[in-house]
C-alpha cells in the first residue's frame, strides 16, 4: 500500500540534499541563477537574512505570490521559512506544496515557549540547533533535517562553527557514556531519552545534519563540510556578494571537493567582492538570532 | 549481461576463497546520498570508491549513480569531466545502477528538461514524475525476478520511466509507471534501494559486477 508523509519519505529528501548546497533566493531570476549554478534547493524568502537585519521590526513568512513564482521557476526542491511556533504560516506553505519548511530563526519567533508540532504534518521540516539537545528536541517534534544556526546574516562563519563543534563534540561524548547514564545526560541536555539513546549507539544525529549562518566562501563551505555537517546553507553569501553566479558555482564545487585543498583553491579564485559582513563581537545580544528558539 | 538473482551469500560474490575482497564498486560522490549506498555495498563484502575526480574510476568492477539533485550531479560531472570518461567505460560493458536522480542522468531523453546527462539507457524518463515533496511515497513494489517478497521503495519527488525503447526489459511498475529498468549492462531505478535494509536489488546488481569482473 502507497504511504506518503512518512518520516522514512521526510528524512529522505533531506538526504538526497547532502553533499549539496541550498541557497536563499528572493526572486525567480535568483532561483533561476542558483539552481544554474548547481544549488541542490533553493529557500524561497522576501528577504535575505542580511536584510532582514537591516530593516528590523517584524520579520515574517514570505508573500505566497513570491514563494509561488519561486516555485514555478525552478525544478529543484523549493524550500520556505516560517516563523517559530506559527503553525499556520506553516499550513499555509504546505498547501502551496513547497517541499521543506524551515521553521526559522531568521524571522520574528511567533511563539516564546511552543515550536511547531512538525509531526502533524505532511511536508518535512527543517530547523535550526546550537547543541545537540536542541537538535534532538526539535527531532522529537518531528524535524527530518537539523542545520547549525549559526549567525544568519552576518557573513561571520564563527558561530556556525561554534554550533557544528558543539554538536559533534557532545555525540562523541553520548558515544562512550555506559547505558546507565544516558538518562541523567538527556536530562541535562533536556533531549527525548529515546533520541538520546539512538545517538549514543548511531554515533551521529538520527537525521541529516547541515550547516548554516555566516557561511560566505568556499573555504567556509569546506570548513564546516570537514568540520562533519552533511551539506550547506548559504543565505546572505552569495546574492549579497560582488558576483553571486561564480559565487554560488564555487560554493558548489567546495562542497563536493572540501578534502580537496588544491581544488578549493582553483574554485576560490577570481570570486570578486564576498559579502561585507558584520563581526559577531560587535553584536548586541539583543540582534543575536540565534537566542530565538527553546 | 545476464540478469540472475544470486541464491548464495553475497560474502562469496564479492571475496575469494581465502576471504580477500575481490569486488570494487564505484560510487558518484558529487551530491546526494552516496554514503547509504557505500553502506550498503560494503554490508554485502565489496570494496568501495568515492568518484569525485577521472583517477577514480580506474579499477571498478561498478558504478553506482546515487539518488541526489539530478541537475546538481549533471553539472558537476561535465564540470570535472566525468561524462566522456563515464561513457567509455560504459561502452566498454561496466555495470552501471542508478537510483532516481541517476536514472535521470543515464536516460536518453528527458522529456520534461534540458540539463546535462550521460544519456546513455534507451529511455525517456519524466522528472519529478509523481509530484512535489507531499506527494512522495513508499510502496511495496512486486520486482521481476526477485521472487514473491515485495520490496518496499522509497520514492522522493521521483520521476518514472515514460518510454522505453528497443533492448529495455521492464522490471517493475507503480500504477503501469515504469519505475524499475535494465538494458545490457544498465540498471536504473526510480526508488531508493539504498535507504531501506532490504538488499537484493543491490545484489542483483553485483552479480552483474561479478560478471564483469570476471571478463576484465
Amino acid at each position: 500500500m502507497a504511504e506518503q508523509g512518512t518520516w522514512k519519505v521526510k528524512k529522505g529528501l533531506a538526504e538526497m540534499l547532502k553533499g549539496g548546497v541550498i541557497m536563499d533566493v528572493t526572486t525567480p531570476e535568483q532561483a533561476k541563477i542558483a539552481e544554474e549554478a548547481g544549488a541542490c534547493a533553493v529557500m524561497a524568502l522576501e528577504r535575505v537574512p542580511a536584510d532582514i537585519r537591516a530593516a528590523g521590526g517584524v520579520a515574517r513568512m514570505a508573500d505566497p505570490t513570491v514563494v509561488q513564482k519561486i516555485l514555478d521557476a525552478v525544478t529543484i526542491p523549493v524550500m520556505a521559512k516560517c516563523r517559530i511556533g506559527h503553525f499556520v504560516e506553516a499550513q499555509i506553505l504546505e498547501s502551496l506544496g513547497v517541499d521543506y519548511i524551515d521553521e526559522s530563526e531568521v524571522l520574528t519567533p511567533a511563539d516564546e515557549q511552543f515550536h511547531v508540532n512538525k509531526n502533524a504534518f505532511k511536508v518535512p521540516f527543517v530547523c535550526g540547533a546550537r547543541n545537540l539537545g536542541e537538535a534532538l528536541r526539535r527531532i522529537g517534534e518531528g524535524a527530518a533535517m537539523i542545520r547549525t544556526k549559526g549567525e544568519p546574516g552576518t557573513g561571520d562563519v564563527v558561530e556556525a562553527v561554534r554550533h557544528m563543534r558543539k554538536v559533534m563534540s557532545e555525540i562523541r561524548k553520548l558515544q562512550n557514556l555506559p547505558e546507565e547514564e544516558l538518562m541523567s545526560a538527556a536530562k541535562e541536555m533536556g533531549a527525548p531519552y529515546n533520541l538520546v539513546v539512538e545517538v549514543a549507539k548511531l554515533g551521529r544525529l538520527p537525521v541529516v545534519n547541515f550547516a548554516a549562518g555566516g557561511i560566505a566562501t568556499p573555504a567556509d563551505a569546506a570548513l564546516m563540510m570537514q568540520l562533519g555537517c552533511d551539506g550547506i546553507f548559504v543565505g546572505s553569501g552569495i546574492f549579497k556578494s560582488g558576483d553571486p553566479a561564480k559565487r554560488a558555482k564555487a560554493i558548489v564545487a567546495a562542497t563536493t571537493h572540501y578534502n580537496d585543498p588544491q581544488m578549493l583553491a582553483e574554485v576560490s579564485k577570481d570570486l570578486g567582492e564576498p559579502m561585507v559582513g558584520i563581526n559577531i563581537s560587535s553584536l548586541a545580544d539583543v540582534d543575536r538570532m540565534q537566542e530565538r528558539g527553546w | 549481461m545476464e540478469l540472475i538473482f544470486p541464491h548464495w551469500p553475497m560474502w562469496i560474490v564479492c571475496r575469494k576463497e581465502d576471504g580477500k575482497i575481490i569486488m570494487r564498486v564505484g560510487v558518484l560522490a558529487l551530491q546526494g546520498a552516496f554514503i547509504e549506498h557505500e553502506k550498503t555495498l560494503k554490508n554485502l563484502g565489496c570494496e568501495t570508491i568515492q568518484v569525485r575526480k577521472r583517477e577514480h574510476l580506474e579499477n571498478i568492477d561498478g558504478l553506482i549513480i546515487p539518488g541526489g539533485e539530478s541537475t546538481t550531479i549533471g553539472k558537476l560531472m561535465n564540470d570535472f569531466n566525468l561524462t566522456g570518461p563515464i561513457k567509455e567505460l560504459a561502452e566498454k560493458g561496466l555495470p552501471i545502477f542508478g537510483t532516481c536522480a541517476g536514472l535521470i542522468i543515464m536516460a536518453k531523453e528527458i522529456t520534461n528538461s534540458s540539463q546535462p546527462c550521460l544519456g546513455m539507457m534507451n529511455i525517456s524518463v519524466h522528472r519529478n514524475a509523481f509530484g512535489r515533496q507531499v506527494d512522495s511515497f513508499e510502496t511495496d513494489l512486486h520486482i521481476e525476478g526477485l521472487g514473491q517478497e515485495p520490496f518496499r521503495a522509497v520514492f522522493i519527488r521521483a520521476p518514472y520511466i515514460e518510454t522505453v525503447n528497443e533492448g529495455v526489459e521492464v522490471l517493475a511498475t507503480v500504477d503501469e509507471k515504469i519505475v524499475f529498468a535494465r538494458e545490457k549492462n544498465f540498471m536504473a531505478a526510480a526508488f531508493h534501494p539504498e535507504l531501506t535494509d532490504d538488499t537484493r536489488v543491490h545484489e542483483l546488481f553485483l552479480n552483474c559486477c561479478k560478471t564483469f569482473h570476471n571478463l576484465r
